[in-house]
């Protein structure tokens, strides 16, 4: 049984030791060390019953873990009991989890590594080297998360959308250390959709597979970005694509929109394009018309302008950037783009070099700066 | 999540209203000074927003390539930079706001007669890596 494949069980094991009586600080540190051991003794021989094994070795470890404290005999009486798992079925159990380490009493980056732990099954060292904060700040970060949410009784029914929020959060934001945290968010996602029957997330996993399926062409072997446009296509990963754009149909088909559900719509037009020519703009437009209706997020307005450009001409492309708040981090990105687009190469340079000292990562700083040097070489 | 970089300054910086030299304090002003800045890095370890924090020399010297099979050139160490800066503090946390709140906290460090310094630090975002979804 490989890594991912043990880590799929957790939920289900660490719901059960809350079920019999296990707070949850406890139990999720017991589950953690029932994952190592497993990690480690397993490869000599699986057990036939894998998750079995690890409820059994966490309870144990739950029990020496809080033998020593004051409340040994309240819990010595719970171990004699030994109740079964409670009438839920596994699956309640693993959404209930998710809900619970997105609480929204938790500040995102709390929530983001309180399920990645708790929910992933990925260790603090883990944790703190994607995120690139020393193990002992992540360790606090995740304890402080795990007493914040100690009290919210484990039943309570959530807000599926805070829970997608933590996972788009986890799949965009980049990727460092030995964790692929895009791969680890859509693991997490894929599962959360067999777990519940809802439209958006549908449409997330969806946005997840479409992008995930480009994953190998965004990046250059040196790091520097590949624009969309200059992506190889012959690259992209066929059959996530084809798992995305079948969701995608099926959750728009029941006709109850949602943001995830909108980008995954325009993320399947870009993967429909053999050629970045082949584009269809103006349906990309009506998409973001859509997305912009539900969010009235500055940055959709932004993309929208990038599409309209494409759409209907880089003047009307600026048109549209007018009705854009300028202090967007991307706004005089887009704006140089345009203003290449319809001619004004000098402008366009001045502002890809400003945008450089606007960026916000790296990558894009070096790709805005390569833009400007190359409309400069051309006078 | 993001990451900043709180830049304390030995010159450079605008001057703080508790503008005193520190070798005219007393020197349990200075250890309580030095204390502030310990708990203020204990108390974001506990709240897990702490990555990194250093204190720099203020002795520094300028150093450069000076062609193929040559040693570096240096120059230095020159006591009259204009911007010295005497070490950082690296965060991790949910916003702008909480980093300018963090940074305000450590601002008010106990200076000349025990009362803040109202230093000024400098507040620098780090580049962070690209988002997966662009468009």
């Amino acid at each position: 049984m490989n890594a991912p494949l043990l880590r799929a069980l957790l939920p289900g094991v660490l719901a059960i030791l809350v079920r019999r009586g296990a707070d949850f600080v406890a139990a999720e540190d017991a589950v953690q060390d029932a994952l190592i051991e497993a990690l480690r003794v397993w490869p000599a021989g699986a057990p036939q019953d894998p998750k079995g094994w690890l409820v059994t070795v966490a309870w144990r470890r739950f029990l020496d873990a809080t033998r020593a404290d004051a409340a040994r005999r309240r819990r010595e009486d719970l171990a004699e009991e030994e109740p079964a798992p409670g009438p839920a079925s596994a699956m309640d159990d693993t959404l209930q989890l998710y809900f619970l380490c997105a609480h929204p009493s938790l500040t995102p980056s709390s929530a983001v590594a309180l399920t990645l732990r708790a929910v992933g099954g990925l260790t603090t060292r883990q944790i703190a080297e994607a995120y690139l904060v020393p193990e002992t700040t992540m360790a606090q970060r995740i304890s402080r998360a795990k007493r914040t949410v100690s009290g919210v009784r484990f039943d309570q029914p959530g807000d599926v959308t805070t829970v997608l929020r933590v996972l788009y959060l986890v799949f965009n934001e980049g990727y460092s250390g030995d964790v692929d945290l895009a791969a680890e968010a859509l693991r997490l996602t894929r599962q959360l959709a067999t777990a519940i029957d809802h439209p958006e997330v549908a449409g997330l996993l969806a946005l997840m597979l479409l992008h995930h399926s480009r994953r190998g062409t965004r990046m250059a072997p040196d790091g520097s970005l590949i624009p969309l446009a200059a992506q190889d296509r012959k690259q992209w990963d066929t059959a996530l694509i084809a798992e995305g754009v079948a969701i995608l149909q099926a959750a728009l088909a029941r006709d109850k929109l949602g943001e995830f559900q909108a980008q995954a719509a325009i993320a399947a037009l870009h993967a429909d394009a053999t050629t970045a020519e082949e584009t269809d703009w103006v349906q990309i437009v009506e998409w973001y018309d859509e997305l912009l209706a539900i969010t009235n997020s500055p940055v959709v307005r932004l993309n929208r302008a990038v599409a309209v450009g494409e759409a209907d001409g880089a003047r009307a492309g600026l048109a549209a950037l007018t009705e854009v708040d300028a202090s967007l981090p991307r706004h005089t990105a887009v704006a140089a783009y345009l203003y290449e687009r319809d001619g004004d190469l000098v402008t366009a340079a001045r502002l890809y070099a400003t945008a450089a000292g606007q960026a916000t990562n790296l990558a894009e700083r070096d790709h805005l700066m390569k833009q400007a040097a190359r409309l400069n070489a051309l006078r | 999540m993001a990451k900043y970089l709180l830049l304390k300054h030995y010159r450079g910086a605008p001057a703080p209203a508790n503008d005193v030299p520190m070798d005219q304090w007393t020197p349990d002003e200075i250890s309580a000074h030095m204390q502030y800045m310990r708990d203020w890095s204990a108390k974001l370890e506990k709240t897990g927003e702490y990555v990194d924090g250093q204190a720099l020399a203020p002795q520094g010297t300028w150093v450069r390539y000076d062609g193929e099979g040559r040693p570096p050139v240096t120059d230095g160490p020159f006591a009259e930079t204009k911007d010295l800066i005497a070490g950082w503090m690296i965060i991790d946390v949910d916003s702008y706001e909480r980093a300018v709140e963090l940074a305000g906290d450590l601002s008010a460090a106990p200076g000349k007669d025990g009362k803040p310094i109202h230093e000024w630090l400098e507040l620098r975002p780090f580049l962070e890596l690209p988002p997966t979804v662009t468009e």
